[in-house]
């Protein structure tokens, strides 16, 4: 490690944030992301890694893409945030081009957060107003963010700590794919909302079983319980559909999309709601107020990205991609098939599965020394999150896969203390 | 509904937006060229059919489509042509495999193909729908991906075509990508295109400016330049014959091919019976007035004038103010002069001949040499001759690379009625500042791996003959979980893996308390 890095990561633990910065040195990842672009992460003392964690999908697109970099410019020489008081006009023409996208012809306004978070705490206001209704069923293990009701929705990891905790049982957490327990908490029509990542990311991407989201849906019909989809990783075409649910046929009452909307080139979150849902944009649209939200710039950068996300071509190269990488990680796993068990897919949405209760943690630290910048689960330590970016070229796809069969076959060594048998002989 | 923002903040013009634009399609074509090495002959044949049959089928109502676009040209000769470019032209190629390795057992060598990969291909208004099938269809046998950029005077007729084509191929098995076409040409758009990275080779057939562009565009380029090919009929020519095919070829299509005949010089003994079967085939030949009309007509300050271009002979005359029969085929200018002072010597794509007589074979031939240079250079030219010595004196001093002989240029240069590969983009090689001296035909489109042993008689050849590539076809759909009828994700069951250790000697729970502990260690480090 260079002096120059050593001393920065002292600054960061000095004002930024020590527990994070010590965290990673601990984990054998000594990233200090400089300059980055297309699927690239440099490393301040030079190494290049390849991206397939993309922040959950932020930079779906690439890092700094070039077109989202233009408008973004071309746009501060007309725009800025704006005041969110005032009709806006790149708001409304964001929200026009969002209900144009939508997974359901009922979606049709939208509100703006500044980030995911926000836009989760606005969705979860929406529902309760809607319903008149307090409680909010989540998914054991969701993340939907850090923000005050958000994070009440998810692992209580995140929120005890802070004394945020939900204690008056408004917040139900119950297992992903089990619809018993699910119909259980529905059934006292008490529940404003369901709020569902349609494939949880934080928790190494869980596959919805055949059949589980629309059955979700429809109990939420039954019980006059709101379905809140959280697009904010499965959107903008990872699953090769602009959005993750309409793969699994669910037309939620409320989505919120955030992280590869504007491409990480602006923040914006956004919060679709459907007419049904959007009582209190009417009643008093001054009621949620937020400066940062739908700033007009990460409006502009937002139609841009979903334009792109659109394009035709873009649809065939994520099959190719997803196809590739896949047929790519079979082979792998074959060669590795005592540590490297399973993999979960869906489209551009991957989660690696390994033998061992927190085997991605190695995985992610020997594919860092190969340079792959992947993460595990946060939420589920054995499987590692893959996600390779929507415009990967055939040819980064093939390097992304060379050095991930290095990795694996480094970090299966080191756990299970064998060599292949290939490498012995 | 068109959204908004775009009126807010326009980019479409920036460089970012051209080059995305350009890079979103290459790259789908990379990938789809990707997966198209995977195949075989037998799979590869039954997309290059499949879209040959859509073709050919779809010949008549085209050449309908592109007349009506265009405003030029005649329908029934460009059905003529689009049904070359389908089925004759895969049958043609039918029997060479570009795809499949072969073993050179007396050189000690193996050859495996190795296409291009991304095609980017030009596509000339004059003769669009024959030059897209022709361009698709190589591709295709050589398992490349291609993007078509009409010109825009044909486009509408260029997409729609294409789209058919694209349809036909994807259905037989073709990558997805493997064929497309730009919606939206733009010169600034086809620059980028050109000299994009993902483009491997540039296929141009079109105006000199395309042409040279796409030389410079820092891809390898196989561009042609323009033809204006000379006819020379000598004294031991069949007249009647001569004129016939001279007729019939330069009002095939009223003259848009760059193969037809555009200067014919011939000898003061034949003038005047040649001049009388040219009449009988239906040419009006112009008096001095009528040449000075037409060459105004024809040629302005600044070049051609593309009114006239793919007009019919009696439509000419007409906008000339110049009378003539009905039935009219061609329009026949004698000049005295070949060279610059004489624009009519240049190319016309238009049903108008020059007519030049010599004084000797020897001047003949220095004519014709001389009008190919003023333009043509490398492309055609036509003998009529029963004289093999002066078909061979012809040919090895015109600066050309195919010479037609008693036989139709338009027609026979480009392999419609000769033994010539039949092709829509004649090499103009180094005389006409080209890569490509012959007509373009798959083989141009790839490279060759060569796998090359010591040519030393003791070390002995492998054995290559039982063996074939290794191509698995398309991959296998990747799966969407939960997605019901979706290709089904693989777990690999634990319990049955036997490797170098077996989990079952080992008591589960102790193991695991082992790997955590050296997990532990790991993550220390
Ligand atoms: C599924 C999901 N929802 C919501 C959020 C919260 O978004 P933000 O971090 O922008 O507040 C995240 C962030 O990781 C997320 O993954």
């Amino acid at each position: 490690m260079s002096q120059e890095k050593t001393d920065f990561l002292e600054r960061s633990k000095t004002f930024w944030n020590p527990g994070k910065t010590q965290d990673w040195q601990d984990m054998g990842i000594d990233l200090v992301i400089d300059h980055r672009e297309k699927y690239y992460l440099h490393d301040m003392d030079g190494r290049r890694l390849i991206d397939v964690h993309l922040n959950g999908g932020t930079y779906n697109l690439g890092h700094r893409h070039p077109e989202l970099v233009e408008v973004l410019k071309a746009g501060t020489s007309r725009f800025d945030m704006g005041n969110h008081h005032f009709p806006a006009l790149a708001r409304t023409a964001l929200a026009e081009a969002l209900a144009e996208s939508a997974p359901g012809p009922e979606l049709r306004y939208t509100a703006y957060g500044s980030g995911g978070g926000e836009a989760i705490d606005i969705a979860l206001k929406t529902a309760r107003h809607a319903t008149q209704r307090r409680k909010i069923v989540s998914i054991i293990k969701a993340y939907h963010g850090h923000t005050g009701l958000a994070v009440k929705t998810g692992d209580d990891r995140f929120s005890k700590l802070f004394l945020s905790e939900d204690t008056v049982g408004e917040f139900v957490q119950v297992p992903f794919n089990d619809l018993n327990t699910m119909e259980d908490a529905l059934k006292r029509r008490d529940v404003a909302a369901v709020i569902m990542e349609t494939i949880p990311a934080t928790y190494g991407f869980p596959m919805p079983e055949e059949g589980y989201l629309p059955s979700v849906k429809q109990l939420c019909e039954r019980y006059d319980t709101l379905y809140i989809a959280d697009e904010v990783q499965t959107g903008l075409m990872r699953t090769g559909e602009l959005w993750g649910c309409t793969k699994y046929k669910v037309q939620p009452d409320i989505m919120v999309t955030g992280k590869g909307i504007s491409g990480g080139m602006y923040p914006i979150a956004c919060v679709l709601i459907s007419e049904k849902c959007g009582g209190w944009l009417k009643e008093d649209g001054f009621a949620h107020m937020s400066t940062m939200g739908g700033a007009e710039l990460g409006c502009v950068v937002a139609m841009k990205t979903l334009e792109i996300v659109q394009r035709p071509e873009v649809r065939s190269v994520v099959h190719f991609i997803s196809d590739y990488i896949r047929s790519g990680l079979d082979g792998i796993m074959e060669e590795y098939s005592d540590f490297f068990i399973g993999i979960r897919q869906h489209g551009l949405i991957m989660g690696l599965e390994f033998s061992h209760e927190e085997g991605a943690k190695p995985v992610m630290k020997y594919l860092y020394e190969n340079g792959v910048w992947a993460i595990f689960s946060a939420l589920d330590p054995s499987v590692l999150q893959f996600k390779p970016g929507l415009l990967m070229t055939q040819s980064e796809c093939e390097e992304l896969l060379r050095r991930v069969q290095i990795g694996i076959e480094q970090a299966r060594e080191e756990v299970l203390g064998v060599r292949n048998r290939r490498s012995i002989h | 509904m068109e959204p908004q923002i775009r009126t807010l903040v326009d980019i479409s013009e920036s460089q970012a937006s051209l080059s995305g634009r350009a890079d979103i399609v290459l790259e789908r074509a990379r990938w789809a060229s990707y997966i198209f090495q995977r195949f075989d002959k037998k799979r590869t044949m039954k997309i290059v059919d499949a879209v040959a049959n859509v073709a050919h089928s779809h010949a008549g109502e085209w050449a309908e489509q592109v007349v009506v676009e265009t405003g030029f040209g005649v329908v029934s000769h460009k059905k003529l042509k689009n049904e070359f470019t389908a089925k004759p032209l895969v049958d043609y190629y039918r029997e060479q495999d570009l795809v499949s390795m072969r073993v050179k057992e007396e050189k000690k060598i193996v050859e495996i193909p190795r296409p291009a990969g991304v095609i980017f291909a030009l596509i000339p208004s004059t003769n669009p729908i024959s030059t897209l099938n022709f361009k698709i269809i190589l591709a295709l046998i050589t398992r490349n991906s291609i993007v078509i950029s009409p010109h825009p005077a044909a486009k509408k007729s260029c997409i729609d075509a294409v789209r058919i084509l694209t349809e036909a191929a994807i259905s037989s098995g073709a990558p997805e990508g493997a064929i497309q076409v730009l919606e939206t040409p733009s010169i600034p758009l086809i620059e980028e295109f050109m000299s994009s990275p993902k483009t491997n080779v540039i296929l141009a057939t079109g105006g000199t400016a395309m042409v040279r562009a796409a030389y410079s565009s820092s891809n390898p380029a196989i561009g042609v330049g323009p033809g204006n090919a000379p006819v020379f009929v000598d004294s031991s020519a069949d007249i009647a014959l001569a004129a016939n095919q001279i007729v019939t070829s330069k009002s095939f299509d009223n003259s848009v091919l760059c193969t037809s005949e555009s200067n014919l010089i011939t000898l003061t003994d034949v003038d005047k019976p040649l001049r009388k079967s040219l009449k009988n085939e239906g040419a009006y030949i112009c008096n001095n007035n009528e040449v000075v009309q037409i060459r105004n007509y024809l040629f302005h300050p600044n070049g051609f004038n593309v009114e006239a271009l793919g007009r019919d002979a009696v439509w000419i005359a007409r906008e000339c103010g110049i009378r003539v029969p009905k039935k009219t085929r061609i329009l026949v200018t004698p000049i005295n002069s070949i060279g610059i002072e004489e624009p009519l010597a240049r190319e016309k794509l238009c049903p108008v001949l020059s007519f030049y007589v010599a004084n000797s074979p020897k001047q003949a031939i220095a004519q014709s040499r001389a009008t190919l240079r003023a333009t043509g250079a490398g492309h055609s030219a036509v003998i009529h001759s029963q004289n093999e010595r002066m078909i061979l004196d012809f040919a090895s001093r015109v600066e050309c690379y195919r010479v037609v002989v008693n036989a139709s240029c338009s027609l026979g240069a480009s392999g419609f009625n000769t033994n010539l590969a039949p092709s829509f983009t004649i090499g103009t090689g180094f005389y006409g500042r080209s890569s490509l001296g012959e007509n373009l035909g798959p083989q141009h489109l790839i490279h060759w791996t060569q796998i090359a042993y010591n040519s030393d008689p003791s070390v002995a050849f492998g054995k290559f003959n039982e063996l074939s590539l290794s191509l698995d076809g398309p991959l296998p759909r990747s799966p969407s979980d939960g997605v019901p009828g979706s290709p089904k994700s693989r777990r690999v069951d634990t319990t049955s893996t036997s490797t170098s250790f077996s989990i079952d000697n080992v008591n589960r729970e102790e193991l695991r308390k082992l790997i955590a502990e050296e997990l532990k260690n790991v993550l220390k480090k």
